[in-house]
């Protein structure tokens, strides 16, 4: 075997394995994909994978039993079939490979005869979204003429909530822990070490241990259910972190660009704001983009502490209400799940990689 | 900033107005702003406004809000005499921090303690009942062994495929696409990667077309629909089910951290290596696993803090029933289900307890590493 050859088997390995690997890992947010444009009765009769051309048996005429003599309650041939009218009813292939299907009942009945061929369930529109991102009813015909009234879901309330509460979410740490870090960093006090090294041993607690206590003193302050309750605790919960990141980041910025700046007589207000913060913008955006999808991604928190407000539950509350309702309705549960998954997948595309800085900074958290 | 208010060589009477216009400036702008805090957020709690203008003013009153509480504070040191602004800024600038994280941390730890010595209504004082109770009732009992499952199996196969992907995509010509195609659930939310396997793992009865990938999958490869059922029936490997989707969800984090390893390795190591006759497999377990073996511990560590403290897909995708409980949903229940917060805060500790040894020999790590 030639070093050549050798190396080909290689390249496949490599190739063939990671493809296998990627389609495993891509293929479910695929399928649901997909299935977010197709029509309700799609994808409660056809699996998604439909869209795909594949073989399936379609209709090519139609019979009537009566024309062709046929007695539903003996053993009946039709086209080179053989069958009983309930093997009939379940369907039989003919020796072509025809497929002959007693539809209806033995005295009203017709008989359907198909044929192999390719097809694609190509149907797409975008009635789904219009149904679960509209707050009103909204009015489904069944195939059999009835009229079902189904209340819509109001995702796109539900955005424009998980917008209310993450964006502040995210900037509020941010700008509180920069100024902290700015503090531990550069500036003299009495006990800074003694804090700096609490805020880091916080990093260890869990925010479940903070939710009942928390809970408690909002109920008295009247903070539960409030925009305001959200983001401190999202901030009390992801300030740990970003005082200890932004700290490593701003404790390295060089001694000197800062010292001229307090020679020239700016405060330390100044300097943070026109010098520190355009300085640390690569920390920050890693930071910010982390906490913006904990915060766009969290359950708990939002079930915890606006769980009591039905008007401002964020989009992973929407959809896991929905999956509690009416988990098998697909079609809303589809086009939600990628609702809710919009926004974190733009900025994914947009920003990759201060994401992956931001994500891999973030997986300590607490 | 109060140098330059100073008017230079005045009148007595100029000065005195002077002084009297700062000390109302002083006061009058903290006023203002306090009162425009509070107008946004009573505005916010009690508008029927449409819905986009809440969201607007919420998010400007949000962040401008914290702006400019910090900017009136500043302000107010900064006028102060020389040494008290030395004095005082530094606590305008690391205050609101250290109090924030002991009003939602560093208190919490000790109240929760507290609460977890009292019955569940918080009056009548038990010791340590509710911590024997965690160790015996079965339903906790079945949240520790499926916790269990989750470390096992969760973080040793996101380690796993993280580290065999980190390795193919380095020696393919694609490998940013495969990364990044890997990578991308990390961006989908626990409720919604929930939704996604759940369609995958949906059942139709026999009759009918299965639409759930899976099954479809078990009946093309000959399997009798009717023989197959629902997953949440198979306890208690219906847990692996569940895993299956941190898995999914994880991978990608463990494959980046193992790709930027990876490439820390001298790449005169590996061809000497191959000089000497080593196969790729050879190369992989005796050189690369252990160059990379510090990653390989700290991945495994975090994945498994993360499935210590999993919570959002067990309780979207079964609610813990089925015997799928695990701790973090048995302390949701009994903290704000049961309403028994004596209980609740007792596997809150618990559940710290548990996390603390790994978080610390991670932090430490995470330092080494130097991931930021």
């Amino acid at each position: 075997m030639g070093a050549k050859r050798k190396r080909l088997i290689n390249d496949v390995l490599v190739n063939g394995g990671l493809l296998f690997l990627v389609l495993l890992w891509t293929i479910p947010t695929l399928g649901l994909f997909v299935s977010s444009f197709r029509s309700r009765e799609d994808i409660q009769t056809s699996g998604w994978w439909n869209v795909f051309p594949h073989r399936e048996w379609q209709k090519v005429s139609e019979l009537d039993p009566k024309a062709l003599g046929l007695d539903p309650n003996g053993v009946m041939e039709v086209e080179g079939a053989v069958g009983t009218f309930k093997e009939m009813r379940d369907g039989i292939e003919t020796p072509d490979g025809r497929l002959i299907t007693w539809v209806g009942n033995k005295r009203l009945g017709r008989i359907d005869v198909q044929e192999q061929g390719w097809a694609v369930s190509w149907d797409f529109d975008l009635s789904n979204y219009d149904q679960v991102l509209s707050g009103k009813d909204y009015e489904y015909k069944n195939p059999d003429g009835t009229v079902e009234v189904i209340p819509g879901d109001d995702m796109s309330g539900a955005f424009l909530n998980s917008l209310a509460v993450a964006v502040p979410a995210t900037v509020i740490p941010i700008l509180i822990a920069a100024f902290a870090a700015y503090a531990f960093a550069w500036m003299k006090f009495p006990g800074r070490r003694f804090w700096f090294v609490l805020v880091i041993a916080l990093l260890v607690v869990p925010l479940q241990i903070a939710l009942v206590p928390i809970l408690r003193d909002y109920n008295t302050l009247g903070l539960n259910g409030t925009f305001l309750g959200v983001w401190l605790a999202h901030t009390g919960f992801g300030l740990a972190l970003a005082t200890y990141l932004l700290y490593n980041y701003i404790s390295t910025l060089p001694r000197e660009t800062l010292e001229s700046a307090f020679i020239d007589g700016a405060s330390h207000f100044t300097v943070f704001t026109r010098l520190v913060m355009p300085l640390s913008v690569p920390a920050l955006a890693s930071f910010a983009i982390f906490q913006f999808l904990w915060v766009w991604n969290d359950y708990l928190v939002a079930l915890v502490f606006l769980g009591g407000n039905p008007e401002f539950k964020v989009v992973t509350q929407r959809l896991a209400d929905i999956v509690g309702s009416r988990g098998s309705d697909w079609h809303l549960l589809t086009a939600g799940a990628f609702i809710s998954m919009i926004l974190p997948l733009t900025v994914f595309f947009a920003l990759q990689r201060y994401f992956v800085r931001g994500l891999m900074a973030g997986s300590v958290k607490g | 900033m109060a140098a330059t208010l100073k008017p230079e060589g005045n009148g007595a009477g100029t000065q005195a107005a002077a002084f009297v216009g700062r000390v109302v400036l002083a006061v009058a702008i903290p006023l203002i702003a306090f009162f425009v805090i509070y107008e946004g957020f009573i505005f916010l709690r009690d508008s029927n406004a449409p819905k986009w203008v809440i969201t607007a003013v919420a998010i400007v009153w949000g962040v401008g809000g914290v702006g400019l509480l910090y900017w009136v504070f500043n302000g107010i040191v900064e006028r102060l005499p020389a040494q008290w602004t030395a004095r005082l800024q530094p606590f305008v600038f690391v205050g609101p921090a250290i109090a924030i994280l002991f009003w939602y941390l560093a208190l919490p730890t000790a109240r929760t303690f507290w609460l977890s010595l009292f019955d569940r209504d918080g009056v009548a004082f038990v010791g340590l009942a509710n911590y024997k109770a965690i160790f015996t009732e079965r339903l906790m009992r079945e949240a520790f062994r499926n916790n269990l499952m989750w470390i096992i199996f969760g973080s040793t196969f996101s380690v796993l495929f993280g580290l065999v992907v980190a390795t193919l995509a380095d020696r393919s010509r694609w490998e940013k696409l495969a990364k990044s195609l890997i990578f991308l659930p990390m961006a989908i939310s626990f409720v919604g990667a929930g939704v996604i396997w759940n369609f995958i793992y949906e059942v139709r009865p026999a009759n009918v077309p299965q639409i759930g990938l899976l099954d479809a999958l078990m009946v093309a490869f000959g399997r009798q629909p009717q023989a197959w059922y629902a997953w949440t029936d198979i306890i208690p490997w219906n847990n692996l089910f569940l895993i299956v989707i941190v898995i999914w969800l994880q991978t990608g984090f463990s494959m980046v951290l193992f790709s930027a390893a990876l490439k820390g390795i001298p790449s005169e190591l590996m061809e000497a290596a191959r000089v000497d006759g080593a196969t790729e497999v050879q190369i992989f377990f005796r050189i690369m696993i252990p160059y990379i073996r510090g990653t390989i511990i700290t991945v495994w560590t975090t994945i498994v803090i993360f499935t210590l403290k999993i919570f959002d897909v067990v309780w979207v995708m079964t609610g813990g029933q089925f015997g799928t409980e695990v701790i973090a949903t048995q302390f949701y229940r009994q903290s704000f289900v049961a309403r028994n917060s004596g209980f609740g805060s007792a596997i809150a500790i618990v559940l710290f307890l548990a996390v603390i040894p790994v978080m610390v020999y991670n932090l430490r790590q995470f330092k080494e590493q130097e991931a930021f």
